[in-house]
């Protein structure tokens, strides 16, 4: 009884104390923030970018054949490509492409998988061999090859490029979730929420899923650079986004003939995703740590 | 209080690949009934039916046949929403006080949590939940300022500490013990026992106190009944069931008890 220090009675909601307590955690750690400012960016930049491209026109789909394949300079810091448009220009407008894109597949993604997951594993029964066996259907077809399809089904644009891909990924989040619900469903607390009186939708939203946000969490983040890559793939491969829409899977594909001459064309639009990886996923090692109380380091 | 009349629960079997599982019984035809304001006592061993009875009671499982009625209503002919507002009155303490409460909500909403889903019955609005919240854990002698931890914070006595305030929280007639201190260690099982019998004093609660530990029994129960695989063996006031056993069962679990003296 003693082993605790008794903590100065607080007159604030016990919701705010948390939230406030998390933020502050979260800012003891340097890579967290380091993330969450590298996420900060790569979001103002696929807003904005557009606008804050030093050389709009060529955004457009103008080009400059006088000054092809400049090394970086002063006046154009990531060089010019092929067809002298500004490397820089380029990478920033697309930012909005890649970014939002990667964030919308990963979103709907979450939603419809952790919804389905949810689902099969609390309802069980006729509930789960329906959801997943529909799961275990889309994971049988590659999801690229399926996103692929329903590109060309849907006809080209970046919101039916999402949603192509988001079909090809919820399978996981479901799969994960589900596992997750089974496990939770048993523990104690489960049935102390039951014996209260809880209603199964309070059991569910209020007991089970707030004890699987880390695992959904972490996979967000590491789905989140994938996400951006798939979206690239199908750019490179032609099936996205097309020129001159700028897209750093599209820039890099067109640049990779010109390796390794012509580095900046390709190496710029490469940083950027690299940049934008490795932001999400430190971003959300350090979400992990905040939001899983026993995880705490 | 509550009644239970030839309570049986049979599990069944599973015809799998490589052989069949016979159908488990649980429990076979116990009777009981716990009087208004009493302490009854329920020992067995592992594997009696113990925990198999309180789910049933909890209705948190069917009996497969026999009714159980508290206060005369009997839970398997309630409405669903009836149910629920019965669930109010009776509560449970879990064995495990690690596991029992849920890692990501704060004391403060781990208590209020009853309070807010019977609000319809017990009518207190956010700010009344938080006091009697905060009222609650000075009552199991926690005071206010733990509201806003978390439980991987407390030590194993203090969370079943926030258990009892839990179950406390919508003004219960009753309160199951499913073994509430044998998670615990012994100095702090006797703290955990003085309070629930302050509690029981206090409020005037009825207590269905589960065990396998004779000495807590015996230090705590008015009646007690024995379990032995799903049967009622012996059953009556806990003094004369120690001090004249009538069956073979409580003869040989009573010499087997080491000698504690309880003053």
């Amino acid at each position: 009884m003693t082993d605790i220090p008794a903590p100065p009675i607080v007159q604030e909601s016990a919701r705010s104390l948390s939230m406030r307590r998390a933020l502050f955690r979260f800012r003891q750690s340097h890579l967290s923030m380091l993330g969450a400012a590298l996420v900060i960016l790569v979001l103002v930049i696929a807003v904005l970018g557009p606008w804050i491209a030093p050389y709009p026109d060529h955004v457009a789909g103008g080009v400059d054949t006088a000054n092809r394949f400049k090394p970086p300079s002063w006046g154009n810091p990531f060089g010019t490509n092929e067809l002298g448009q500004d490397v820089l220009s380029l990478v920033l407008a697309g930012t909005r492409v890649s970014v939002l894109a990667g964030l919308g597949v990963v979103v709907i993604g979450t939603l419809v998988g952790t919804l389905a997951g949810a689902v099969a594993g609390f309802a069980g029964g006729w509930w789960d061999e329906i959801l997943m066996r529909i799961s275990d259907l889309k994971l049988t077809v590659p999801g690229l090859i399926l996103a692929m399809a329903v590109a060309a089904a849907l006809g080209p644009g970046i919101v039916n490029m999402v949603i192509a891909i988001s079909l090809s990924w919820w399978p996981g989040y479901a799969r994960l979730v589900r596992g997750e619900v089974l496990a939770k469903k048993e523990e104690v607390f489960v049935t102390a929420a039951r014996a209260i009186g809880a209603s199964p939708a309070r059991i569910l939203f209020r007991h089970i899923l707030p004890n699987i946000v880390s695992p959904i969490v972490v996979k967000m983040s590491l789905d989140m650079g994938f996400a951006i890559l798939t979206v690239a793939s199908l750019g490179f491969i032609g099936i996205g986004v097309r020129p001159p829409t700028p897209e750093w899977g599209t820039l890099l594909s067109v640049s990779r003939s010109y390796m390794p001459d012509f580095w900046w064309t390709a190496m710029f639009p490469g940083l950027a995703m690299f940049v934008a990886i490795f932001g999400f996923n430190l971003l959300g090692d350090g979400l992990r740590d905040v939001l899983d109380p026993r995880a705490r380091r | 209080m509550i009644e239970i009349e030839n309570v049986t629960k049979i599990y069944p079997g599973r015809r799998g690949m490589f052989g069949e599982q016979p159908p488990v019984t649980a429990l076979s035809d116990v009777s009981l009934s716990v009087r208004p304001g009493e302490s009854f006592g329920l020992v067995g061993e592992s594997g009696s039916g113990k925990t198999t009875l309180t789910r049933c009671i909890l209705r948190l499982e069917a009996p497969t046949s026999g009714r159980i009625r508290f206060d005369g209503h009997d839970f398997a002919t309630l409405s669903p929403a009836a149910l629920r507002a019965m669930r109010a009155r009776i509560q449970i303490v879990f064995q495990d006080p690690f596991a029992s409460l849920n890692p990501r909500m704060s004391v403060h909403d781990i208590v209020t949590e009853p309070m807010l889903i019977h609000r319809a019955t017990l009518g207190l609005n956010p700010r009344a939940q938080t006091e009697r919240a905060a009222e609650l854990l000075d009552l199991v002698g926690l005071g206010p300022q733990y509201l806003h931890r978390y439980p991987h914070e407390f030590s194993g006595g203090q969370r079943q500490r926030i258990c009892i305030a839990r179950a406390l929280a919508p003004n219960p007639a009753m309160v199951l013990l499913d073994e509430p201190t044998s998670a615990l260690d012994v100095s702090v099982q006797a703290q955990v026992l003085n309070l629930l019998g302050d509690l029981q004093t206090r409020l005037g609660l009825t207590y269905l106190f589960i065990s396998h530990d004779l000495g807590v029994i015996r230090y705590v129960c008015d009646r007690m009944a024995l379990i032995l695989r799903g049967r009622i063996v012996e059953q009556g006031e806990t003094q004369a069931v120690f001090e004249t056993p009538s069956s073979d069962y409580a003869r040989m679990l009573i010499s087997a008890m080491p000698e504690v003296a309880f003053d």
